[in-house]
């Protein structure tokens, strides 16, 4: 039998996240283990590198690291990813944050800002654009930077419009939009309602009170100690009675934090802070 | 038929089943789970290539008509026996070491998320050996690299014949790279499953 010799193994990854943290101060140590490896397998395909490369890259490139960074940390993300989630999200949730003089959302782990501008969208085309305002946060600088340009490709846009129709608004994706060329730019007054900076859910702390915290299609890169001390920081960052989303496979599973949220909608992830 | 003894032992020593299937594949599935048996004492694993956004009944059809607690997979869930466990559309599905599903919302893999080679890749891992990996009907070559990592941690693997395939690029795809140790009609996956 061929046996395939094993390119990188458990202790090689556990290596590779040690050297992380001590180099670079990102801690990866509570990743979900199965998609660290496959990322990091695929940058040592792609710059065809052997483990030991990578290392010493790791160690005595900064410049790589960016690089590197870019590629562990997933930031495949879409505008009104899963169309029912926006659409029980504008049903149920909208209604109530309305009666607020004051909405604030968190778009945790925004990557390329898709998701705090469906959301911006959303609140928009309720008529609330000028009470709220959206804070998208991220580890990845260079994400952000990306996010605060706003700017998407027409091929992008027609897939994310796609989705805004299955969500059931009643407007027109491209409403929010300039179009030039072959691309397509949110419009300010959307950019005006949002702000970007880096945030390390894993490190970084509470900074803000919010209405609603929206934090989908992370969580399944976190092991389930990470997600827990993670729910406390969502918890106290939430307004008594607050929202908090999480994605359509994502689950609340600890016994402590099932009691202090209540279910809104099971089938999309809402939740609604309980306060004792 | 031609089941010899060394694949019917190797079936029955596994603890898992993983099935991955694409276009022409479906109703081949269905029946899979339809006919499995009710003492399966295996976890099974079932990628299908699907677009996002459609509105799927497809685990509420194959619970209705299965003998076996059926479901789709959440994240941090444990594998368990005696449960289908179906690959939710737009995410992909690996295994932790640990034997829980982690998802993964990264590229596609050949247009494909669910990809059967990232739950294939991932469960070549972590299964160590003790697992039936068949790949199905499908218009594209998704699957064949993930089969031959489980072929090469000694898991049995078994492709569709692409004789008896709707589509049979995909068993075609890991035929050409070896990744295949049997070709069955699906007549013969039926009776291997049944023993």
């Amino acid at each position: 039998m061929n046996i395939e010799q094993e390119i990188l193994s458990v202790q090689q990854l556990d290596e590779l996240v040690d050297l992380i943290k001590k180099f670079h101060g990102f801690d990866f140590s509570s990743y979900s283990k199965a998609s660290l490896k496959r990322r990091v397998l695929r940058i040592m395909q792609n710059k065809k590198q052997a483990f030991y490369d990578l290392k010493h890259v790791l160690v005595n490139n900064q410049a790589f690291f960016q690089e590197f960074l870019d590629e562990i940390t997933v930031n495949v993300t879409e505008m009104f990813r899963d169309p029912s989630f926006y659409k029980a999200l504008n049903n149920q949730v909208i209604p109530y944050l309305s009666t607020y003089q004051h909405i604030k959302v968190w778009s945790a782990g925004c990557s390329s800002g898709e998701e705090s501008y469906s959301l911006a969208i959303l609140l928009n085309e309720a008529g609330l654009r000028k009470k709220s305002f959206i804070y998208g946060t991220d580890i990845n600088s260079e994400m952000l930077k990306e996010a605060r340009k706003g700017i998407y490709s027409l091929k992008k846009i027609k897939s994310y419009a796609e989705n805004y129709q299955f969500s059931g608004l009643k407007g027109s994706l491209t409403d929010h939009f300039t179009i030039m060329y072959d691309a397509a730019t949110v419009h300010s007054e959307l950019k005006h309602n949002t702000l970007f900076s880096i945030h390390n859910l894993v490190s970084d702390a509470i900074f803000n009170e919010f209405q609603l915290i929206s934090c989908r299609n992370v969580f399944i890169y976190f092991e389930s100690e990470l997600q827990e001390k993670i729910l406390e920081l969502f918890y106290n960052s939430l307004a008594p009675l607050g929202f908090l989303c999480m994605g359509s496979k994502e689950t609340i599973r600890s016994d402590k934090f099932k009691k202090k949220f209540k279910v809104i909608n099971s089938k999309e992830n809402i939740y609604q802070k309980i306060v004792s | 038929m031609s089941l010899d003894n060394n694949i019917i032992t190797r079936w029955q020593q596994s603890e898992y089943l993983l099935i991955g299937g694409s276009a022409g594949s479906f109703k081949l599935i269905f029946n899979i789970v339809k006919n499995l048996n009710a003492n399966l004492n295996k976890a099974v694993i079932i990628v299908i290539h699907r677009k996002k956004n459609f509105f799927s009944e497809i685990e509420k059809l194959f619970a209705e008509n299965s003998r076996i607690s059926l479901r789709e997979i959440t994240d941090k869930e444990v594998v368990n026996k005696n449960t289908i466990y179906i690959a939710p559309a737009n995410y992909h599905t690996l295994i932790e070491r640990d034997g829980s599903f982690a998802l993964d919302v990264s590229e596609a893999i050949w247009y494909s998320r669910p990809s059967i080679d990232v739950t294939f890749e991932s469960a070549s891992d972590v299964f160590d050996g003790k697992c039936t990996a068949i790949l199905l009907s499908g218009a594209n070559q998704d699957g064949a690299e993930g089969l031959l990592k489980l072929r090469n941690k000694g898991c049995l693997t078994i492709v569709q014949d692409p004789e008896d395939a709707e589509m049979p690029q995909m068993p075609l795809a890991a035929i050409e790279i070896d990744a295949a140790e049997y070709r069955l009609s699906s007549a013969e996956i039926f009776e291997l499953l049944k023993t």
